[in-house]
């Protein structure tokens, strides 16, 4: 497949960030965590991704407005029909930070680094396809050939996280090819930013990017003190805003907030279908019945959760593909309407019957079940609360328990000691590649019934061989076959029953000009180069 | 009596009389949730509004001072009577039983409490009612929470041990239990009393600490702890006032268990 350079594609944007563009103009955010790292093939956390965004050259970059692949330091690739090898022809006259030139050698240095086993590269992992070793082939100094053993799906689109390392600097940790270099680290306090004088990108009028001077990251856990900060002017942008706060900011001042509608994010509730779980025996067999999950979904009001829990700021969730994803959202599959009526007549299909109140099932059980969350998450204690009021008027006695995080984790993942829980997934990458750890029946994170060694029923086979032919084909339209299948097998099994899609939320402050807050992460500066601050931000003390 | 303390066991007696009759006083049930007005302000309906599920704050306040308010000093009766036990008799005794006991004390109030009390919250068995959580999370403040009091009462049982009363006790041909039963208990009370209006604000105010923490109470029974919850978002006080009655509840609570505290300390 062969992309061509289409840049510049924001130049609107740009003109009026130039016209306001000042000297020692400097953005200012929070990070939410100290970063882990600041070598870009480690990152895991959301703190390193944001250093990793603004300082890290790529070769191409997924447009988070369009949610299409741009041309970056290379001006186009090529993924061969098996899609095991990737070729790209490189920008020329590009430079490292430090006055190194940028050359195939990089690429061929940083793939091999990242797919170094020592390393243990999260971002290497994405690209280990199959056993065998990648060979990266230097054809010119601008051309670069990388070779997997087995076909890597969206092999184009995660060269999106792989910032280029540089292979002969004398300062290799140091030299970046982003718009931003990492000027003062102070730790637990700010992170200092600097413009990247040797940067490659112009606008159209051939000035060069990025406009800002410097962006101020200040470590900051506390929400309550990023909010006040920012309504004295300290700040500049606060990305995934919570739904409380972002009402209480737009009634004062709502030309600063940013709903941009659901995010990839979901919320959802599962069942145990663990066989090795210390649950009654008579449980595993609701929770392992089809017409008791869908029961459940269809008597769970997602329209209350959205309203009522996220103050409107979420929709109900219909898979495990938010409908914000343009290309992969199955369009054929609805949400689950509030209805129980319908509910209760899945659960007499199964034998359950409602006794002065209290829903038995065939051996006049009643049902009664304890759903965990992570104390202190206010959002999901709330939905918790709700779905214990719908499904008591089922005659579902629900206990809700909050456990403190690493008690959960070890009672979902290892003692497998509970009946249902809510979580939350967190989304960054659009393509469903990222999610074959959740539906593989040998994964871990199959959460219902994780390390399956063979799938136990027949529709978790089918998404097993679907989710493997989505990932060896490089052909989109196949792909996207095969995951609307796999969509709609989870619409109509509800391993998991998905709840909302949380609003990516946002605030801008008027000081800045040219921020088009996206649902994508980074939501409200991935366009960083043509962000700019106005005059009276730039006098900041 | 002064008339702070009968300002404060008014204060108290009618908190306690409000809260046993919350079935007749609150407007609506505690669980009850008003979808179509979460977080709604003050009103004839709702006099304290209404929580973030819109839950009806003012009947939710009054079943939690139940809760609270009944529980709390239940668990400082549980916690005095073991500390009694082990203090004022290891004091008694001397010794080797009072080095033991001492040791047993120390070792509880070396413990890192909060994170106890999170890990056994974590390992109890899930299927239990809200009432019974409640039950469970007031037991455990009760039996981890007498070592300072133990501390105390083995102190003061040492003294008397050594004290003329004892020795002339003794001369008349008082031993054992009999001696501990006429002699060391009541001379104990006014301490044992101390400590017991001493616990009752300090389970309180831990019971809503592990509430803050969302490990108190279960949903969706309330309890102060549950309802302090609400004040997390430090910048949402100024447009809420009236999200601060629960605090200014507790804050009037304790403070009159203190009032009538220092008459019993006076005593002791």
């Amino acid at each position: 497949m062969m992309r061509r350079a289409s840049c510049l594609s924001l130049s609107v944007l740009l003109f009026a960030g130039l016209a306001s563009s000042q000297s020692g103009s400097e953005l200012r955010f929070c990070l939410r965590n100290e970063p882990k790292t600041f070598n870009p093939l480690l990152v895991e956390d959301d703190a390193s991704e944001t250093v990793r965004y603004l300082t890290g050259g790529v070769l191409v970059r997924s447009n988070r407005q369009t949610q299409r692949l741009e041309p970056e330091l290379a001006l186009s690739w090529k993924v061969s029909k098996d899609g095991r090898v990737i070729t790209f022809q490189l920008r020329k006259g590009v430079f490292f930070s430090d006055g190194t030139p940028f050359s195939a050698d990089d690429v061929a240095y940083t793939v091999k680094q990242m797919m170094d086993p020592a390393l243990h590269s999260p971002t290497g992992d994405a690209f280990r396809s199959g056993t065998g070793t990648v060979r990266t082939q230097t054809l010119a100094p601008d051309r670069v050939a990388i070779t997997f053993p087995a076909p890597v799906a969206g092999l184009d689109q995660l060269f999106d996280q792989v910032a280029i390392l540089s292979a002969h600097s004398p300062n290799k940790e140091k030299a970046v090819l982003g718009p931003f270099v990492v000027a003062d680290y102070k730790p637990g306090s700010s992170l200092l930013l600097k413009r990247n004088s040797n940067y490659w990108k112009t606008d159209r009028q051939g000035h060069k990017l990025p406009y800002l001077d410097a962006i101020r990251l200040d470590i900051q856990p506390n929400r309550d003190i990023e909010m006040l900060r920012f309504k004295r002017g300290e700040l500049d942008l606060i990305n995934s805003l919570d739904s409380e706060y972002f009402d209480r900011l737009s009634s004062s001042s709502p030309n600063l907030v940013h709903d941009a509608g659901p995010s990839l994010d979901s919320e959802q509730m599962w069942f145990n279908e663990v066989g090795k779980a210390p649950i009654p025996n008579y449980k595993r067999t609701w929770f392992r019945s089809t017409n008791f999950r869908r029961a459940i979904s269809l008597a769970i009001n997602r329209d209350d959760l959205s309203r009522v829990v996220f103050n409107g700021h979420a929709r109900p969730a219909i898979g495990p593909i938010s409908t914000a994803n343009k290309f992969w959202f199955n369009q054929e599959l609805k949400a689950d309407l509030y209805d129980p009526e319908a509910a209760l007549a899945k659960l007499q299909v199964d034998g359950f019957r409602l006794q002065n109140g209290i829903l038995r099932d065939v051996s006049g059980n009643a049902v009664e079940f304890s759903i965990i969350t992570n104390a202190g998450n206010k959002y999901r204690e709330r939905m918790a609360a709700l779905i214990q009021q719908d499904l008591q008027r089922l005659g579902i006695k629900v206990n809700v328990v909050t456990l403190d995080f690493p008690s959960l984790i070890e009672r979902i993942s290892q003692s497998f000691n509970y009946e249902a829980a809510i979580l939350g997934l967190t989304n960054v990458d659009i393509d469903p590649n990222g999610q074959m750890n959740v539906w593989l029946s040998s994964s871990e994170n199959h959460q219902w019934n994780p390390q399956e060694k063979t799938p136990e029923t027949a529709w978790e086979a089918e998404i097993d061989k679907l989710m493997r032919e989505q990932a060896s084909s490089s052909d989109p339209k196949k792909r996207k076959k095969a995951f609307d299948r796999v969509q709609q097998i989870v619409a109509e099994e509800a391993p998991f029953i998905y709840l909302v899609n949380r609003n990516a939320l946002s605030a801008v402050s008027n000081s800045v000009q040219g921020s088009t807050p996206v649902i994508l992460r980074p939501q409200t500066f991935w366009n960083i180069e043509r962000l700019t601050v106005t005059a009276e931000a730039a006098k900041r003390p | 009596m002064s008339a702070t303390r009968k300002l404060a066991c008014a204060i108290l007696l009618l908190v306690v009389i409000s809260a046993l009759g919350a079935t007749w006083i609150a407007p609506a049930d505690y669980a009850t949730q008003f979808r179509e007005a979460p977080n709604a302000p003050p009103s004839r309906h709702h006099l304290l509004g209404t929580d973030e599920i819109g839950r009806d704050r003012f009947s939710r306040m009054l079943y939690g001072t139940r809760i609270s308010l009944l529980l709390a000093p239940t668990a400082a009766l549980l916690s005095t009577l073991m500390a009694a036990l082990i203090g004022a008799v290891a004091g008694y005794l001397g010794g080797f039983w009072e080095r033991l006991a001492m040791g047993i004390t120390d070792l509880f109030l070396s413990l890192p409490w909060l994170f106890l009390l999170i890990t056994v919250r974590a390992l109890l068995p899930l299927n239990v009612s809200p009432l019974a959580s409640v039950l469970v999370t007031f037991l455990m403040l009760g039996l981890l929470g007498w070592a300072a009091s133990a501390r105390v009462l083995c102190a003061a049982a040492r003294s008397l041990r050594h004290s003329g009363l004892l020795l002339q006790a003794r001369a008349l041909g008082l031993h054992g239990a009999r001696l501990f039963a006429i002699h060391v208990a009541p001379n104990l009370k006014p301490i044992l009393l101390a400590q017991f209006w001493i616990s009752i604000p300090v389970f309180i105010l831990s019971e809503a600490n592990l509430g803050i923490l969302g490990l108190g109470v279960s949903e969706p029974l309330p309890s102060w702890g549950s309802l302090l919850k609400e004040l997390e978002g430090l910048t949402s006080l100024g447009d809420q006032p009236w999200k601060l009655v629960p605090l200014l509840l507790l804050i009037v609570v304790v403070t009159s268990f203190q009032a009538v505290l220092s008459y019993e300390e006076i005593a002791a």
